[in-house]
């Protein structure tokens, strides 16, 4: 696939697939909470931060343990492959533990206070990962120690670097693909239902028998995994980790991403999420201007469509689809 | 034989305020009664009390036999247990059927990795609870409204709505809020044979709290009247109707009884004077 695709659209516009895949899968997974259960979150970044961090020890110093160098090995889906595939994994766990711990305090805060909790949380992981241990880099230094002890030595505010660069178009649109399976599978059962009626109606959801406690917890468990996921490829695309990269502003930007798509809704978040990475590099040309344009074109939109691009509809339940698009399609001829 | 629901001195206090004292009621299955009072007598307290919205000081509610008093809402409703709400509370976004899968779907046995590998059981449980959920827009008459958004009803059929969705949790006991509010005499006289369709169609019981007398003293076997949050009568439509504690919680106390409005001597109030 990265073979194909990359020399056909060329370096820059790799890396800004690159981009849109990873956003539409930490702006996916952030629907499901915020588009979904309608709890307002403002901390998926921490949880993007955990996953990276634990993706990041295990390919890092697992590398140097299990194969004895700190370089990239084997081929596709080769043994390095599914090292870093192992890490994703991982960074998706014990993302998902973090979920919980937020989870818990969204059964008794709603609105602005959630949404203070959640801003927390994402400074609280910052700020822990900012004071972790130095990262040793030479080969000797690593294999000398164990990968538990080696748990706590994240690189601090220098960072996390010398990543290896597993990151590639197939990794990402596969995560994304699974990501956006599962959003409709859940938006179009009982339980994504169940999720929305709590966004829509709290007191009536509980009383139709929701158990709001659980749902939220779920939702939140979910959401947090899929971060961590993206965290983990973005880690490995980048390189390094910056817990500063990842700090409140990033936070907003993923919630930017859900609300000009439409809030719950899968294929709004995957138009936002283009919209929103494309946009700034369509902008380069304008130069110093370019965060202006592009904060503009966002006002725009939101003055237009204050319920995002979508709205909570998918594109084939939109008007336009239905009257313009739906007859002309190939399998409604005749 | 056990009561459908049985309800033993139920009481609640705000601070100093007595909302609910000693309220009961035993309602047997089938059976449908009335609860009414003058406003804020505390008739939705009782509802709020029975769903576990509140949470009783003393007293305690049994559902079929099972104690339900002090669980949380949710449970109650799957235990048995469904209402309708005075303000309509319906899920506005959603489209009309999903308020109504949305209901039916709180009982499924299939969990969270069920839903996201589309497991077989899932997909025959997601397919009965949309002919489930069809079925009941069709009993209550809103099926051709089943895919536009549940805010854009008219507000006849958003409480016809509310009452389908009730129905989907498969209720014992129905408690129906104030159903005819703000209806037309055409509207009123629908939604009454509706309610006892409903009940020998889905043999619930239900529980009635509403201001129009006349669809109370139709339809109800036996009514409870509370005030100030104190049972003053239970009977049935004809004892109530003769009731003087009844008729002075609703039009107050004669003139020639009352302190206030006796002639002859000032008024011991600051209300403007009568023109």
């Amino acid at each position: 696939m990265d073979k194909a695709i990359g020399p056909a659209v060329g370096a820059t516009w790799s890396k800004i697939l690159l981009d849109v895949g990873i956003a539409i899968l930490l702006a996916g997974s952030l629907n499901i909470v915020n588009g979904y259960a309608g709890q307002f979150s403002i901390g998926h970044a921490g949880f993007m931060l955990v996953g990276a961090y634990a993706a990041a020890w295990l390919t890092f110093y697992g590398s140097v343990h299990f194969f004895g160098t700190k370089d990239m090995v084997g081929g596709f889906l080769g043994k390095g492959e599914l090292l870093f595939l192992g890490g994703c994994v991982l960074g998706g766990l014990i993302a998902s533990v973090f979920g919980v711990i937020v989870g818990l305090p969204s059964l008794r805060l709603r609105g602005d206070y959630l949404a203070i909790v959640t801003l927390g949380f994402g400074e609280i992981v910052r700020v822990l990962g900012q004071i972790t241990a130095r990262q040793p880099k030479r080969v000797s230094e690593i294999a000398e120690r164990s990968m538990s002890e080696l748990a706590n030595n994240l690189g601090g505010a220098e960072g996390f670097s010398q990543i290896p660069g597993y990151t590639t178009l197939f990794f990402v649109y596969v995560f994304a693909f699974v990501l956006l399976v599962f959003a409709f599978r859940l938006k179009y059962s009982s339980k994504g239902r169940a999720l929305l009626a709590i966004r829509e109606n709290e007191i009536a959801a509980e009383a139709m028998g929701v158990d709001t406690t659980r749902s939220k917890v779920v939702a939140f468990v979910l959401s947090a995994f899929f971060a961590g996921i993206g965290g983990a490829l973005y880690a490995h695309q980048v390189g390094a980790i910056d817990p500063k990269e990842l700090g409140f502003m990033k936070s907003i930007d993923l919630v930017i991403i859900v609300v000009i798509g439409g809030m719950g809704s899968i294929t709004g978040v995957v138009i936002g999420a283009s919209i929103l990475v494309i946009l700034p590099e369509v902008f380069r040309q304008f130069a110093d201007y370019r965060m202006i344009a592009y904060a503009l074109a966002l006002i725009v939109v939101m003055i237009l469509r204050p319920q995002g691009i979508m709205g909570v509809n998918e594109l084939w339940e939109t008007s336009w689809w239905r009257r313009k698009v739906a007859p002309r399609l190939p399998w409604r001829q005749k | 034989m056990t009561a459908a629901l049985e309800i033993n001195k139920l009481s609640l206090s705000f601070g100093g305020l007595k909302a609910v004292s000693e309220f009961s009621m035993a309602l047997p299955a089938g059976g449908l009664y009335g609860l009414i009072g003058p406003n804020g007598a505390g008739k939705t307290t009782v509802f709020n009390l029975l769903t576990g919205v509140y949470k009783p000081d003393v007293g305690s509610v049994h559902l079929a036999g099972a104690r339900i008093d002090g669980s949380k809402p949710s449970a109650i409703a799957r235990a048995g247990m469904a209402r309708t709400f005075q303000n309509i509370r319906l899920f506005g976004e959603l489209c009309v059927i999903d308020n109504v899968r949305t209901a039916a779907g709180v009982r499924t046995k299939s969990g969270l990795f069920r839903t996201l590998l589309r497991t077989p059981l899932h997909v025959a449980e997601e397919r009965a609870i949309t002919e489930r959920s069809l079925e009941l827009l069709d009993v209550l008459g809103i099926t051709h409204r089943k895919d536009e958004q549940a805010k854009s009803l008219p507000y006849g059929d958003q409480r016809r709505l509310e009452i389908a969705r009730a129905l989907a949790t498969e209720p014992k006991v129905l408690l129906l809020d104030e159903p005819v509010a703000g209806m037309n005499t055409q509207e009123k006289r629908e939604m009454r044979g509706l309610i006892q369709k409903l009940r020998e169609q889905f043999g619930v019981s239900i529980l009635l709290i509403e201001h129009d007398m006349g669809l109370v003293m139709d339809i109800c076997e036996q009514i409870t009247v509370i005030d100030h949050g104190v049972t003053i009568a239970v009977g049935s439509p004809k004892e109530i109707q003769g009731n003087p504690a009844v008729i002075e919680a609703y039009l107050g106390v004669p003139e020639e009884n009352d302190p206030i409005a006796r002639p002859g001597e000032p008024p011991t109030t600051d209300a403007p004077e009568a023109v």
